[in-house]
């Protein structure tokens, strides 16, 4: 239970990481030259340092991107819940689900009154991630 | 510079500025030009990504059929070449210009298709017993789902790929999260099973189950049982697929075959099914209606309404509430609660439409894999 598939992870292509390269080393430069320029007050000393971080923040973002989740396949499987249960006295045996389990099948004596006990039930609970305001 | 050129470049004799000018200019005139093209360009990369997903999907469906082939079939070959062949399977439907007749055409056809299917699992798996080949049947029929989702999606994305057709791209784009959701429900399919447990669509069946269970059973059509139990001081025939096999059986032929033996003197029919869900609307929740609650290409719904028809017999259905991924991965809880709402509401709609004495069909439908009887 709870098996997941391997994930693959997303290759960055070459291109992209030089794409990125560039974007920064421009970017750095820019704020450098704002930084130069900002003592000699020249007006253009905000433009160059604007320009340097939306350089950084476009470089980060696209760093993000490539890195973005893992390929995943939704092979996830749920916790699935056996409950088995003895007609006579009520004892409850409740357990993992097995290969070859089904409801209604005679499972094992009852370790109470040795009767004979049945599959009474076969599920998995999930939690809900939050009530819907428009429920 | 020159005054001309400056004044289309405002920024002075600012170098930065103009070069600044100059590119914008550009990415605006490229935009105008080439926009189209870029925003094709991003629709194919997610189309791309998403398709990604599907190949891992599909892969890893063949990989668990053949799993499962090996591990309870015990053959003495290797089964991937047969799988594969049986992942390419296709079922013609037939032709529907002149449509007299055309459920009997395709029932024959998918009768044919279901015994092939079913000697195809035999042979791959050799040792199975009975249960474990219909359950084996199932998650072949997943991963054969997987892999057409796959390919059909990769026909129209490699064919606007070659084509550079904005709106092939554009409409895989816009039905692609559906799909997703779809081939996802799937994925989570064929592990529950592989292994037999009980999915959400089985909740007509496991209703029946509740009600028939230590009566006597027979056999009344194909993969379908009857026990008749009193209910509420009526005689009910309480019908399902036979289960823990994944199996729906054919429901229609098991209530026209009860309605023939008691000549008509049914007095209703009740039938359960899982029903697709609106959003927002809670899995598990319980609706009552009329007519006949059965899914499927539409063959046992159309002999039912053929039967109750001939004897005017009202039908009630009782529905189970619940999503795609639901129907077909493990019964959730609330789902298997479900089924005692669903035996009081029957019992309700009997006292109150049908008198003491009075014979009546409860047919619980869906696949039974993983309940018994």
């Amino acid at each position: 239970m709870g098996e997941k598939a391997e994930p693959q992870m997303k290759k960055i292509s070459p291109f992209s990481l030089v794409m990125i390269f560039i974007t920064v080393v421009l970017s750095v430069f820019a704020l450098l030259l704002g930084l130069a320029t900002y003592e000699s007050q020249d007006s253009a000393a905000l433009s160059y340092m604007l320009i340097g971080f939306i350089g950084l923040a476009i470089s980060a973002y696209l760093l993000l991107q490539t890195k973005r989740k893992p390929l995943q396949v939704a092979f996830e499987m749920p916790r699935v819940i056996t409950t088995i249960l003895c007609q006579k006295c009520g004892f409850k045996n409740i357990r993992d689900f097995q290969r070859g389990d089904y409801i209604f099948k005679e499972a094992e004596p009852c370790p109470k009154c040795n009767e004979k006990m049945m599959i009474a039930s076969i599920y998995r609970e999930v939690k809900e991630k939050g009530e819907e305001r428009l429920g | 510079m020159i005054p001309q050129v400056s004044q289309l470049f405002p920024g002075g004799d600012n170098i930065v500025a103009l070069i600044f000018q100059l590119i914008f200019t550009a990415l605006f005139v490229a935009f105008i030009f080439y926009g189209q093209r870029i925003q094709m360009y991003v629709m194919l990369r997610e189309v791309e990504s998403r398709l990604l997903q599907l190949k891992l999907m599909r892969d890893e469906g063949r990989k668990m059929a053949i799993a499962t082939i090996k591990e309870i079939g015990k053959p003495n070959e290797d089964p991937t070449e047969r799988v594969d062949r049986f992942l390419e399977y296709i079922a013609i439907t037939p032709q529907s210009m002149d449509p007299t007749g055309i459920v009997w055409k395709l029932e024959h056809v998918l009768d044919v298709r279901d015994i092939r299917f079913k000697d195809e699992a035999k042979l791959m798996a050799p040792e199975a017993d009975e249960v474990q080949l219909n359950n084996l049947e199932n998650t072949l029929e997943a991963a054969l789902a997987l892999n057409i989702i796959y390919k059909v999606i990769r026909h129209f994305y490699l064919l606007g790929k070659k084509t550079l057709s904005l709106y092939i791209i554009m409409q895989l784009q816009m039905v692609l999260p559906l799909i997703m959701r779809e081939a996802e429900a799937f994925a989570s399919a064929l592990k529950a099973f592989a292994i037999g447990q009980p999915i959400g669509d089985g909740a007509g069946a496991l209703v029946a189950a509740k009600l028939m269970h230590g009566h006597e059973k027979r056999r009344i059509a194909k993969d379908i049982v009857v026990a008749t139990v009193p209910l509420e001081g009526r005689i009910a025939h309480v019908l399902k697929s036979e289960g823990p096999g994944g199996n729906v059986g054919k429901p229609g032929d098991g209530i026209r075959r009860i309605i023939e033996e008691t000549e008509g003197k049914i007095a209703a029919i009740v039938m359960i099914d899982a029903a697709l869900k609106l959003e927002g609307e809670k899995p598990g929740d319980v609706a009552e209606g009329v007519g006949a609650a059965i899914g499927g290409p539409g063959i046992d719904q159309f002999k039912i309404e053929e039967s109750v028809l001939k004897y005017k017999i009202p039908v009630n259905a009782v529905i189970v509430k619940e999503d795609i991924g639901d129907a077909v991965s493990p019964m959730r809880k609330e789902i298997f609660d479900a089924a005692d709402t669903v035996i009081q509401r029957i019992k309700r709609l009997i006292l109150e439409r049908t008198k003491k004495g009075d014979s009546i069909i409860i047919a619980g439908i869906g696949n039974t894999i993983g309940i018994g009887q």
